[in-house]
């Protein structure tokens, strides 16, 4: 048989070459102003930025974003089984949480949490409706800025997870319960062997995605002086008033973040389409 | 084995069943035909309880289906008392629903892992040997997504039978199926109904159910027109209704 190759050669876009012009010469203005400019202080972010305590905030970001996203999963995930059942009490109580925390804002939560000892000034154990206490803490002591700060990133995401995990459960054919069913599986079972793998494939890219934000998002926490990057940013930058170097350290350590992250739920995704493709 | 009495299963205002009654002896093989919507499938599914029934009785091996009698009154049973009779009614369905992030061999492997507690070893040898039966032993570690319809509805049939039923429900289990694909299917059943096994089988492959079926049953909205040996019914069909039915898929 005789070979016939294509060398073809690819058509003109001019349109394509100014445009690309065009970005080219804004991207080199950018990077000239910006390298030029005398206030925007280089020399401060580079000393800033594996600075002790920015280490130590990034660290709180880190451990923030870990435990709320891990606690709002869990939490999401019994909130979006409650929704699917059959009693109407578990799932009025699901949808009252859902509707309450999507619809406040979380800085509002935040900071209603870091001062819930002006409502509850003790927190314990006990019998409830008045009953004795069995141990008890202060408020004020218990509910440290970190402690407050987790609660409110954990339950907010909750919430929102309970959307996304409900989303995912609905997302499965009912074909599957009922093939499990037919084979004799309870539903707990059949919620952990059969719907909650294929819903995976459905929730992982948006958790994903409230991941990354999560991380960007701890940093509301400042106003409750949660000891995170940008809280330490701005304890340094009120002593120093170098307030645009450091936000540039902090940005730069969020880039970092969530660059990582989005590699990691690239790989992730990639792992839980299995099986669906040929 | 099966007996069904005066089911009747309505859905709002629409009755579906009107009073059905059926008795499949261990070993028979009744095949079910009828027009879409007559409640072929709803009567199948009354039998594993996967719908309830609003009157009637269903008793599958001796056993009740879905309630305990307690003097003249019925008790509807708890969640694992269903579980419990399910495992003993295996279901093949029109669109096989295989698990699909599941390997052929995990999907046999899953009823009697997770309901029965087998040991991974013991279901998996098992699980070959079904895989083996039904001839598809080389696809054992493929996913659904790489099988064809014919050999996933084998998996399926495979799956099913791994929880030794003592009934199989089937419920036009070639319907999905491209026709060059129909034989590789049908023959499983075949030889399933040869090994004895008690089947209720939907569907619209007369052949199958003139060489296999031991007694034919014609459905017409909800209620049992004509049924007698499969082939008696169908080369001479008393009604009028199964005679149009007939015509239109002979
Ligand atoms: N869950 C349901 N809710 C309401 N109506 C239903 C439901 N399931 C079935 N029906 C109705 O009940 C009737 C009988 O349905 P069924 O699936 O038993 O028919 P079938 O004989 O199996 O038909 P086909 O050959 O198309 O599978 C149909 O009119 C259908 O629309
Ligand atoms: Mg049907």
């Amino acid at each position: 048989m005789t070979e016939l190759p294509v060398n073809a050669v690819a058509p003109r876009r001019p349109g394509r070459m100014v445009a690309g012009a065009a970005a080219g010469l804004v991207l080199i203005w950018l990077a000239y102003t910006i390298t030029v400019n005398e206030n925007l202080h280089w020399d401060v972010v580079v000393e800033y930025l594996f600075d002790g305590r920015v280490l130590g905030g990034l660290g709180v970001t880190i451990a923030l974003t870990l435990l709320s996203m891990v606690l709002g999963v869990a939490l999401g995930v019994l909130a979006a089984v409650m929704q699917l059942s059959d009693s109407p009490v578990l799932r009025g109580a699901a949808g009252l949480y859902t509707w309450f925390f999507r619809g406040t804002p979380l800085l509002v939560q935040l900071i209603f949490w870091f001062n819930i000892g002006l409502v509850f000034p003790v927190i314990g154990v006990g019998i409830p409706f008045g009953g004795p206490m069995f141990v008890e803490w202060q408020a004020n002591t218990l509910v440290t800025p970190f402690v407050a700060a987790a609660l409110g990133l954990t339950i907010n995401e909750g919430a929102y997870m309970a959307e996304i995990v409900r989303a995912g459960i609905r997302s499965v054919d009912p074909g599957q319960r009922e093939a499990a069913e037919a084979l004799g599986m309870s539903h707990r079972q059949i919620l952990r062997r059969v719907v909650l793998p294929q819903a995976m494939r459905v929730i992982i890219p948006p958790t994903g995605n409230q991941f990354v934000s999560m991380l960007k998002t701890t940093s509301m926490v400042s106003v409750i002086a949660g000891a995170e990057l940008l809280t330490v940013a701005q304890r340094i930058y009120l002593g120093n008033f170098e307030v645009i170097a450091l936000l540039i350290v902090a940005s730069m350590w969020y880039l970092v973040l969530t660059s990582v992250a989005s590699v990691g739920q690239h790989f992730l995704e990639k792992r839980f389409a299995r099986g669906e493709r040929s | 084995m099966v007996r069904i009495q005066s089911v009747r299963k309505r859905y709002g205002s629409l009755e579906v069943l009107k009073g059905v009654s059926l008795d499949v002896p261990e070993g028979g093989v009744v095949c079910v035909v009828g027009p879409s919507g007559s409640g072929k499938s709803t009567l199948l599914r009354c039998v594993n309880r996967l719908e309830t029934i609003d009157s009637g009785r269903i008793w599958v091996d001796g056993r009740l289906i879905g309630f305990r009698e307690h003097g003249d009154r019925l008790h509807l049973l708890r969640p694992d008392e269903l579980c419990e009779q399910r495992q003993k009614i295996g279901m093949v369905f029109q669109r096989f629903h295989l698990f699909p992030h599941m390997t052929a061999l995990q999907n046999v492997m899953e009823g009697p892992r997770t309901v029965l507690r087998a040991s991974r070893a013991a279901a998996a040898r098992q699980a070959g040997e079904l895989l083996e039966r039904v001839g598809l032993a080389d696809r054992a570690h493929h996913y659904p997504a790489q099988l064809s319809g014919g050999q996933q509805q084998r998996v399926a049939i495979a799956r099913s039978l791994a929880m030794n039923p003592k009934v199989m429900l089937f419920d036009e289990p070639t319907s999905a199926l491209d026709p060059e694909l129909v034989q590789e299917v049908l023959a499983v059943m075949r030889d399933l109904a040869a090994s004895g096994m008690t089947m209720i089988v939907v569907t619209h492959e007369m052949g199958f159910a003139r060489e296999a079926g031991d007694h034919l049953v014609f459905i017409d909205d909800g209620v049992i027109v004509e049924e007698g040996p499969p082939r008696e019914v169908l080369s001479r069909p008393r009604h009028e209704r199964t005679r149009a039915f007939l015509g239109q898929v002979l």
